[in-house]
């Protein structure tokens, strides 16, 4: 650890507390969950294997995003990266009340969106503008560039006819596309161009705060490489805050100040972006950078590459949710394993669990998994049973004991991680959501 | 050691309402034992054309209209010309049923983008392996479906033998990429096709996928074409690379050198458009202006029009790539007049001419007479406003 003056000093709800400067949207404790049927009496579950009446009431939630707390100050750019199924689009969403969130608070410039409702609500909206990825469907096809550039300028009350054509037109030229163009529908339009006309519809009525989702994914590298500069260019002559949504590692490396890293609805990770990038802590971090190809093959190193399928948001692990594919999931306490051992224990599990072998006899199992290093004492005892259950060819059996032993009593799997690093690249508070740094200090 | 796969000028042309499309405009390169092959370019450039005619698989309104394509000792695509310069294709070309039976799928198999595509959705993914197998090896059905299970778990599907009967949609993307990597190479063919394969995965999946392709690559010796649009993952993969610009060849050598030592402006441009996943770039240079139709491609060198080192002569001359390493250097072909010792031209003398770069600072903007890309596949102005 760095001897940077700790910033995790003072009370703190969460993994970013604004320490400087004004954050301009605060969100706290956000929570979304869908219903994940709908329809009439999609609330009825007929299960044939139950004793007694074979049919329950509830449903299924899938919690697609759960207590995610962060703020992003005026002016900066806050990246929020993870894979697609992550959340982040869900998240994005939720802040800007496309969808109302199940709990959670919203604040921006002060005023806390989720309780604000109907004219309150549309009125602040102009100060909020999303831009999505698909530059194809996101514009009316029938509307020429200068009415849809007006459109929102139209539905806030902003300007006259005359007045709304010409900051249309000087929008257009600031994004840069030509104002003559204000009379051409959206399919005379390259991507990158159809991009802009987005951004131009999304500054006329000067908001503070655009989130971005995905708005370059749909772009060729040369394309994309025009409209970000351009996005920033738009952001010190605006004074606009980004919240940048992508699952590109590189292109957030780019655009941010400060990178949230999300996983199965949860923040992970969250620092300023050289922090992040140079000094990551989390494992599912340190896998998603080990895993992009680098376009430079003297650089290709081999990556620690995961194991596995993302989980269900419907049933998450519990604990921390990423620790079904961690490759450091830490050792239950109650064993006293070296880390060899641990490692072998570990994978003998998750295969048992992914039915990921063939069972032959015990002897190959043993070779295959434990040659170099077999636990003793209770945790060898509780292989021991592991391998009777295979041997009998009960499956289910042997993964649930080996939970049981070795998964379940593990710190991942009981509480939940919030942990505050000193960070070495930077002043921005580093939070990650490991046990690994449980020296550290929690947040929640 | 003779090359398994030869292109030579190959052309591959759509016939549309609007006029020609030249997606694919004499284009060449090899292909040898166990190597990884990359062409790389952006949307348009005509390399997914390119990889789809070396299997014959172009469809309507586009066809092959010239060049050979040479797969160990078969002629796959080979034209005649009579007096009248018509051009037929030749006798000696496999016939469609020969693609059918002796090519496609046991000689070179293809993976797509899109798996969904691939697979049938009303059949289970074992059933489909398994007949793949069996049609293809001449097996029956239990020896096919053994190898079947066989293959599934050798690309890294757990529970194989469950999973036999599960239907495509039950599996996650990265499951059903895995199953047409396992598809393509239940018969160990010679070459395999990948186009664009990992394009629609998550980077953690892309990951495990291209660590699992190399490892097969080495166990079977089987060459790969791998078309890709992402130079990270050229450099994670490719032994050689093929860069396309707009239908035409742009540069060829291998990665290391394609990468540290980059003979074609383009390519340059390319790298240096790129956003970086191993250090902060503070501002990115991104290629001016937008690719121009291949309907109407501007004249001389394709790439003038947005290359920062054109000159007069590169209005006018169209070069075909060509070796320009120094000695004792590996062939490192570029299509590049700049190197005027190899091609014979005046290039230093020549004036460099006015196009986008030089227009000003906004590379962003992107003006209305080079050519606005229209959807409706409209003629419009196209940006070599240059043409003579």
């Amino acid at each position: 650890m760095s001897d940077v003056s700790g910033p995790g000093e003072g009370a703190s709800a969460g993994p970013d507390v604004a320490e400087e400067g004004d954050p301009l949207l605060r969100v706290e404790g956000l929570t979304k969950h869908f219903a994940n049927d709908s329809g009439f009496l999609s609330w009825l579950n007929v299960e044939r294997d139950a004793d007694g009446v074979p049919v329950s009431v509830g449903r299924e939630w899938v919690r697609a995003v759960e207590d995610v707390t962060f703020d992003i100050r005026r002016g900066e750019t806050l990246g929020l990266v993870g894979e697609s199924g992550c959340g982040k689009s869900t998240l994005a969403r939720t802040v800007l009340r496309l969808v109302d969130p199940t709990e959670g608070d919203v604040y921006f410039e002060g005023d806390n969106l989720a309780a604000l409702d109907g004219e309150a609500l549309r009125r602040k909206r102009k100060d909020m503008q999303i831009i999505f990825q698909d530059p194809q469907s996101s514009l009316d096809p029938r509307m020429k560039v200068g009415p849809i550039v007006e459109e929102p300028m139209k539905a806030h009350g902003m300007l006259d006819d005359d007045g709304r054509e010409e900051r249309a037109r000087e929008l257009l030229e600031r994004v840069g596309l030509d104002p003559q163009h204000y009379n051409r529908y959206p399919h005379a339009f390259s991507g990158g161009q159809r991009q802009r006309i987005n951004l131009a519809r999304a500054l006329s009525v000067n908001p503070d705060f655009i989130v971005c989702d995905e708005p370059t994914s749909a772009l060729d590298a040369s394309i994309q490489a025009q409209v970000l500069n351009t996005m920033r260019r738009l952001q010190d002559e605006f004074g606009l805050t980004y919240l940048f949504i992508s699952h590109d590692l590189s292109v957030i490396r780019h655009i941010s100040d400060r990178v949230a890293v999300m996983y199965l609805g949860e923040i992970v990770e969250l620092a300023g972006k050289e922090e992040l990038y140079e000094n990551p802590q989390h494992p599912y971090t340190k896998a998603l950078l080990e895993s992009i190809p680098v376009p430079d093959p003297r650089k290709s190193e081999t990556r620690g590459v995961l194991e596995g399928d993302v989980p269900s948001p419907i049933e998450p692990p519990s604990g921390c949710r990423f620790r079904t594919r961690c490759p450091e999931f830490i050792a239950p306490e109650q064993y006293d394993l070296t880390p060899e051992e641990w490692a072998n224990v570990r994978a003998f599990t998750r295969r048992v669990i992914r039915h990921g072998f063939e069972m032959t006899t015990r002897a190959d199992l043993e070779a295959e998994f434990f040659t170099e290093a077999r636990p003793g004492g209770a945790a060898g005892e509780a292989l021991d049973r592991a391998f009777v259950l295979l041997e009998r060819g009960e499956w289910d059996a042997a993964a649930d004991h080996l939970r049981e032993s070795f998964t379940e009593p593990s710190i991942c799997a009981r509480e939940q991680p919030a942990y505050e690093v000193d960070p070495e690249y930077g002043d921005d508070r580093h939070f990650c959501a490991c046990h690994l740094q449980r020296d550290a200090e929690m947040t929640h | 050691m003779d090359p398994i796969l030869e292109v030579r000028d190959l052309q591959t042309h759509f016939f549309t309402a609007d006029g020609v499309v030249r997606a694919v405009d004499g284009v060449s390169f090899d292909v040898y034992e166990e190597e990884i092959v990359g062409i790389v370019g952006e949307s348009g450039a005509g390399k997914s054309v390119a990889a789809k005619s070396i299997m014959r698989l172009v469809e309507d309104p586009g066809s092959i209209v010239g060049g050979e394509v040479r797969f160990k000792g078969e002629t796959i695509v080979s034209f005649e010309e009579d007096e009248n310069g018509e051009r037929t294709e030749s006798e000696e070309m496999l016939s469609n049923r020969e693609m059918r039976e002796r090519i496609r799928g046991r000689e070179i198999a293809i993976i797509f983008q899109d798996p969904m595509e691939s697979l049938n959705p009303v059949f289970t993914v074992g059933g489909q392996l398994r007949e793949f197998i069996e049609i293809n090896r001449d097996v029956g059905e239990s020896r096919a479906r053994e190898t079947a299970v066989d293959m599934l778990r050798e690309v890294g599907i757990p529970e194989p033998s469950e999973r036999f009967g599960d239907y495509p949609h039950e599996f996650s993307g990265g499951m059903r990429q895995r199953v047409l990597i396992a598809m393509a190479l239940a018969c160990e063919p010679s070459l395999v096709i990948a186009d664009e394969p990992t394009t629609a995965l998550d980077v953690t999946v892309e990951g495990q996928i291209l660590e699992q392709v190399a490892d097969l690559q080495e166990k079977y010796g089987t060459s790969f074409i791998w078309v890709t649009h992402d130079m990270g993952v050229v450099a994670e993969i490719c032994d050689r690379v093929n860069v396309m610009y707009l239908g035409q060849m742009a540069e060829r050598a291998d990665v290391d050198s394609l990468f540290h030592d980059t003979k074609h402006p383009y390519t340059d441009a390319l790298l240096d458009s790129l956003p970086r996943p191993d250090q902060t770039v503070e501002e990115l240079k991104p290629i001016v202006g937008v690719m121009p139709e291949a309907i109407n491609p501007p004249p001389g060198c394709r790439f003038h029009t947005r290359c920062p080192d054109a000159r007069e002569v590169c209005r006018r001359t169209n070069p075909e790539p060509r070796d320009v390493s120094g000695p004792d250097e590996r062939t490192h072909r570029a299509a590049c007049l700049k190197h005027e010792e190899v091609f014979k031209v005046d290039y230093s003398a020549s004036a460099p001419i006015e196009n986008e770069t030089s227009a000003g600072f906004d590379v962003g903007r992107t003006s209305t007479d080079t050519g606005a890309v229209d959807a409706d596949g409209g003629v419009h102005g196209s940006r070599g406003g240059a043409d003579e």
